[in-house]
């Protein structure tokens, strides 16, 4: 422990900082986080690791400064409207983190529908963008409820395009794929397997390896040690509690 | 300052003023119809509203989804569907088109967002496709079988989806400003897409917050807030709060309040008869009349 701060952090303080990590050495490229968690994550790379990256306001403004979540910024330093914004998409700056309704071993993700496409048991948000998230700039997950609903063998409707569904089709579609990682309140998971399958890859202080393996709905790559989630640091801890999220969002999307 | 004072000579131009009614008066069963707008945000609700009030059905609604889509699917006037998603934005699932579907009541074309972009502008400059990225290896080619691939001509050989040109007969936008030849003009942050819309149809009709005339138009503001082009509209219709519930900023934010009664009423078929009965009865003036009469038993 590094810091005196730390022994107090919550789940989600955690699932904060990891969400905050995939932004890091991201450079001057807009972080999409969609979710609370991811939010507060990507402004707190902003504040700290990642100071070149681009935020939005959710909708067509790009923040000059890193508001509270729910606050106004007070300065905007761009304009980007959704015209625009799918041109970041498509030119690759941009790392998006995405919600799931459900994800594969193989990082296919589904926020289609859930059943038969033709006629759904639940129809949810349609693929809105995530086939050309996937296909166009990096992408990663985020699932504030780890479970065998989410962690599924097979998706119903594949939005956001997995390795395996991106290595069987043309060149095209890997040209710029990438998942570099999902985060869940368990754990942190990649790719950086030979068979481009998920692996374990950190678990949140607290939780035990077999949590992970019962809610999740196939069969992890795990490596012979797994690390911990890193600890927040207590800078990081303040401008969480203080600065991003004073009114304990965070608590509410993962509770402790 | 009249067109006599500017120089331009009176009465030069055609004046395309017209009523929701005379809009719908010109729709067809069948027609495809694109509708401006995004989600939850500056729909022309005011002419969806008029929509409902006529005949007008079997309709193949291209439209990033909100409202607009849910009211016209619980009506049962939606054939087939074109879009990307259906959401309220404050409430992510727009509930009569998760109903519409879990039930089978209507065919989709379901799209990515950027193809989705990508079909409006071939369509706005008259290509049959444009090529783009976006689909590749998604379950969007698995459900849209009509969707077709094509080969880069040059070194590089790159396959890509060739997004189908999505040709409206008709659009309807609702902008904050319009002057009685059809140009529009956005205040808010976000224009979506609301030229495309009209560029891509046969027919475009604009409703607007308020009718303005010459120099009132701009009103001194910066030239690219006017977003449509007269060249491309047919009709333009006066309808104050007439993308209500939804957002016009900055006239007015989205009614999150009225949002979440009809959300509510969506999901209960016998709170839904009580909504329309209520709210979608009569004219607009009525509707409005009836949201404001809302608005005092919350407060």
């Amino acid at each position: 422990m590094s810091s005196t701060g730390t022994a107090a952090a919550t789940r989600a303080e955690y699932c904060v900082v990891a969400c905050a990590e995939a932004w890091r050495g991201a450079g001057e490229v807009l972080a999409s986080p969609m979710g609370t968690v991811p939010t507060i994550g990507a402004r707190l790379a902003r504040l700290t690791f990642s100071p070149d990256l681009l935020l939005t306001d959710g909708e067509a403004l790009l923040l000059g400064d890193v508001p509270a979540v729910g606050a106004a910024g007070r300065v905007v330093e761009g304009w980007l409207p959704y015209r625009k914004h799918l041109a970041m998409v498509a030119g690759g700056r941009r790392h998006v983190m995405m919600g799931a309704s459900q994800l594969d071993r193989h990082g296919n993700q589904n926020i289609s529908c859930i059943g038969d496409w033709a006629r759904p048991d639940r129809q949810l948000l349609g693929v809105r963008g995530a086939p050309v998230n996937t296909l166009n700039n990096p992408t990663s997950y985020w699932v504030p409820r780890h479970s065998k609903r989410v962690f599924v063998e097979r998706v119903d409707m594949v939005s956001g395009v997995g390795y395996d569904r991106a290595a069987e089709a043309a060149p095209s579609a890997r040209r710029f794929h990438r998942i570099p990682e999902v985060v869940s309140d368990l754990g942190v998971f990649d790719f950086e397997t030979p068979a481009r399958t998920m692996r374990l890859r950190s678990l949140h202080p607290g939780v035990l390896l077999a949590e992970v393996r019962e809610a999740t709905g196939f069969e992890l790559a795990v490596p012979d040690e797994v690390p911990r989630t890193r600890e927040p640091s207590a800078e990081e801890l303040r401008l969480i509690r203080e600065v991003i999220d004073p009114k304990g969002l965070r608590e509410r999307e993962v509770p402790a | 300052m009249n067109d006599t004072e500017n120089g331009t000579g009176a009465h030069a131009g055609a004046d395309k003023v017209m009523s929701a009614r005379d809009v719908v008066a010109r729709l067809e069963s069948g027609m495809t119809l694109g509708i401006g707008g995004w989600g939850s945000r500056r729909k022309p609700m005011a002419l969806v509203r008029e929509l409902l009030r006529s005949d007008v059905t079997d309709l193949t609604v291209v439209s990033y989804g909100g409202p607009d889509v849910g009211l016209l699917a619980a009506a049962g006037r939606i054939r087939k569907l074109v879009t990307a998603f259906a959401t309220l934005d404050s409430i992510p699932l727009e509930p009569h088109f998760r109903a519409a579907r879990q039930r089978g009541a209507l065919e989709l074309t379901e799209l990515d967002e950027a193809m989705f972009m990508w079909g409006l502008t071939a369509a706005a400059h008259r290509l049959p496709f444009m090529p783009i990225r976006a689909g590749l290896a998604s379950d969007v080619m698995r459900v849209n079988p009509g969707l077709r691939t094509v080969t880069s001509p040059y070194e590089d050989g790159e396959e890509l989806v060739a997004v189908p040109a999505l040709r409206l007969d008709a659009a309807l936008v609702h902008v904050n400003r319009a002057d009685r030849r059809g140009n529009g003009r956005y205040l808010g942050p976000d224009p979506y897409f609301d030229d495309l819309f009209c560029e891509a149809a046969d027919a475009a009709y604009v409703s607007c917050e308020q009718l303005v005339d010459g120099a009132e138009l701009l009103d001194g503001g910066a030239p690219q807030t006017l977003l449509v082009s007269r060249a491309f509209v047919d009709g333009v219709v006066e309808a104050p709060r007439g993308a209500h519930f939804t957002s016009c900023v900055p006239d007015y934010d989205r009614d999150e309040v009225f949002q979440r009664a009809y959300a509510k009423a969506a999901a209960d078929p016998e709170a839904w008869r009580e909504f329309t009965e209520r709210f979608l009865s009569g004219d607009e003036d009525a509707y409005q009349a009836a949201v404001a009469a809302f608005h005092e038993e919350e407060a």
